[in-house]
């Protein structure tokens, strides 16, 4: 609730409050269209054929067919879709499992120089990948692991390891320590606390991790298209942009593809707002 | 009370603890080989953020220093000759400024407009709309900026586009413009979609942090007499500061990390009008085969990225030790 709130129940005898109001609504739901029509656009375009969506950018397609849709799946977003797929889940897991288990090596156990190794791992947020790519790009080929996914496997994971981890960690810091304590004294060793405790206290922090990655690696961009140059290996945003180089003029198939790209995360989003939005307000407001 | 005060000092995590009681073998309960049977916590992420975070960042240090040619596999050390160039580079100072421009109207439009459309969407009485208006204008965020930068491309167009349709709609053809390609406005444009796609995101943010503000305020000063805009000056925005300031930081870090938007859009182009730091970096590592030059680059983003991390810090810190 805020400033502008109008008392309830008062009777609106203020003109100016009812104009202000009137005025607010106006603007949130401008704003509003602002924002969604874009997007209707582009779903609604690759319904269209190409010359609808120049000669009639305001109609509804003429014909709801999915050509184009099918069109975009066989030429190559069939092979994004399952690149991308495949990276965000790899590396979501191999994320949030590392940075949980180093949280919980700086939160709960005596482990030698701890201090130390909070700023080294935490410090990582502060790097941008742009600053590394040009060593990046020799040291990929070196290994041997240019053009495969695992580049960006391990990359996705190395570069957010560290606010993965300090999202969780704060979250350790604040957990209650008798249940490990008390497991302790029972004699748990520390990878069983661990598993059977930690993991199922962080449930609702973790949910959010996964969240806020797969929204990271499923629109990442720059690693992405330096490190692939294959169909079968580059993912939904770089296979968005070769799409268009090659077929740039057919504006309803890009956009069917485009489509196909954003849904996933759009229908994600809606889903678990709940956790990602906790995720957010953690990440910047602790 | 746990065993824990009673049989030993309580420490905070209960090592004192774990000595006495753990079901280890005798010999690993102190000393050396505990110590390294502890680190395993922490070297799997020293490992892979040392390897593929930091090591990199430090190497393209050395790169710097050197021109390098990726076929041939040569490299010459050169000194500072890049720095040099870079301080002579025309295109440098260009898109230090269009990295500027994005700071400057992202912290008016990321920030304060959407402080503003947070402000009001929280005054809504009903939770419903309140979540709606919160979800629909996050919606762009979450999708990737390689989509929403195409998207506008599209938009963008002469005479196809969606905003010359909607000029033509309004009888405005007068204003219909070649957004993306002309010198001067490409730039601007290309800030527009980004404002367009991230304002929710703040807005988001600020809505939570007004929610944090009690309500007995609000209702005290309306008891006092206070306006809706005096509320908005006088309780609202003191009391979300902290937020307001980290958006700040965190709006500026991300205008100097642009990349996606430039490329999908314009390519830095037309005439490098539209260059910003890493877009450079990219033409000059991977199409101009200037490795040492790019790295040179790289080290102009890494100080602003270093600054705005430190300022965060810095900021974080002051917070904690005000509250």
């Amino acid at each position: 609730m805020s400033a502008v709130v109008i008392p309830a129940g008062a009777p609106l005898r203020n003109p100016w409050l009812v104009i202000g109001k009137g005025v607010l609504m106006a603007l949130l739901v401008a704003a509003g269209i602002l924002v969604v029509y874009p997007l209707v656009w582009m779903a609604l375009g690759g319904f269209k054929s190409n010359s609808q969506i120049f000669s009639d950018p305001f109609a509804l397609p003429d014909r709801w067919s999915f050509d184009n849709y099918v069109a975009a799946w066989n030429q190559g977003v069939r092979n994004f879709l399952f690149s991308s797929l495949l990276v965000t889940v790899v590396s979501t897991i191999t994320t949030v499992f590392i940075s949980a288990w180093t949280a919980y090596g700086l939160t709960r156990t005596q482990m030698f120089g701890k201090p130390v190794i909070v700023g080294f791992v935490l410090g990582g947020m502060m790097l941008s990948p742009t600053v590394a790519l040009v060593p990046l790009v020799q040291m990929m080929q070196s290994l041997g692991l240019y053009n495969t996914h695992w580049a960006l496997i391990i990359l996705y994971t190395a570069f957010r390891v560290p606010f993965t981890t300090f999202l969780i960690r704060a979250y350790m810091l604040d957990l209650p320590r008798d249940l490990d304590e008390a497991a302790m004294i029972d004699g748990a060793s520390e990878g069983q606390i661990f598993r059977k405790i930690m993991l199922p206290l962080c449930r609702s922090i973790i949910v959010s991790c996964i969240i806020l990655h797969i929204l990271f690696a499923w629109n990442e961009y720059i690693f992405a298209m330096i490190f692939t140059n294959q169909i079968d290996v580059q993912t939904l945003p770089v296979g968005l942009t070769s799409l268009m180089a090659k077929h740039g003029t057919n504006f309803a198939e890009v956009f069917a593809a485009m489509t196909i790209s954003a849904l996933p995360i759009v229908v994600i989003f809606f889903f678990t707002q709940r956790y990602f939005i906790r995720g957010l307000t953690e990440g910047i407001g602790k | 009370m746990t065993m824990a005060s009673v049989t030993a000092t309580p420490t905070r995590n209960g090592a004192a603890l774990r000595g006495a009681v753990s079901n280890r073998s005798r010999w690993l309960r102190h000393g050396l080989l505990q110590q390294l049977a502890a680190l395993r916590w922490g070297i799997v992420a020293l490992i892979i953020v040392g390897w593929f975070v930091y090591y990199p960042i430090v190497d393209n240090l050395f790169v710097s220093t050197t021109t390098q040619d990726i076929f041939t596999g040569e490299v010459d050390y050169v000194g500072l000759d890049n720095y040099r160039r870079l301080l002579d580079d025309p295109v440098v100072w260009r898109a230090l400024t269009n990295n500027g421009l994005y700071a400057v109207l992202s912290v008016i439009f990321q920030v304060f407009a959407a402080f503003v459309l947070a402000a009001i969407i929280e005054g809504l009485r009903s939770r419903a709309w309140r979540n709606f208006w919160r979800a629909v204008y996050f919606i762009p965020s979450a999708i990737s900026t390689t989509v929403t930068g195409l998207l506008f491309y599209f938009i963008y167009q002469p005479d196809i586009g969606l905003l010359d349709a909607l000029l033509h709609l309004l009888g405005l053809q007068n204003l219909s413009y070649t957004w993306l390609g002309d010198e001067r406005t490409a730039i601007y444009a290309i800030i527009a979609m980004s404002q367009w796609q991230g304002f929710g995101y703040s807005t988001l943010l600020f809505t939570i942090a007004i929610q944090k503000i009690p309500r007995e305020l609000y209702d005290a000063a309306t008891v006092d007499g206070a306006g809706p805009l005096r509320q908005l000056f006088c309780i609202t925005f003191p009391l979300t500061r902290e937020m307001t300031g980290m958006m700040i930081i965190v709006t500026i870090a991300g205008a100097f990390q642009v990349f996606n938007e430039v490329m999908v859009m314009t390519g830095g182009g037309p005439n490098n009008s539209s260059q910003v730091l890493g877009t450079w970096l990219y033409e000059q590592g991977f199409n101009q085969n200037d490795m040492g030059y790019a790295a040179a680059i790289g080290v102009v983003i890494f100080l602003a990225t270093l600054t705005t991390g430190l300022l965060q810090l810095w900021y974080t810190k002051r917070r904690r030790v005000e509250a």
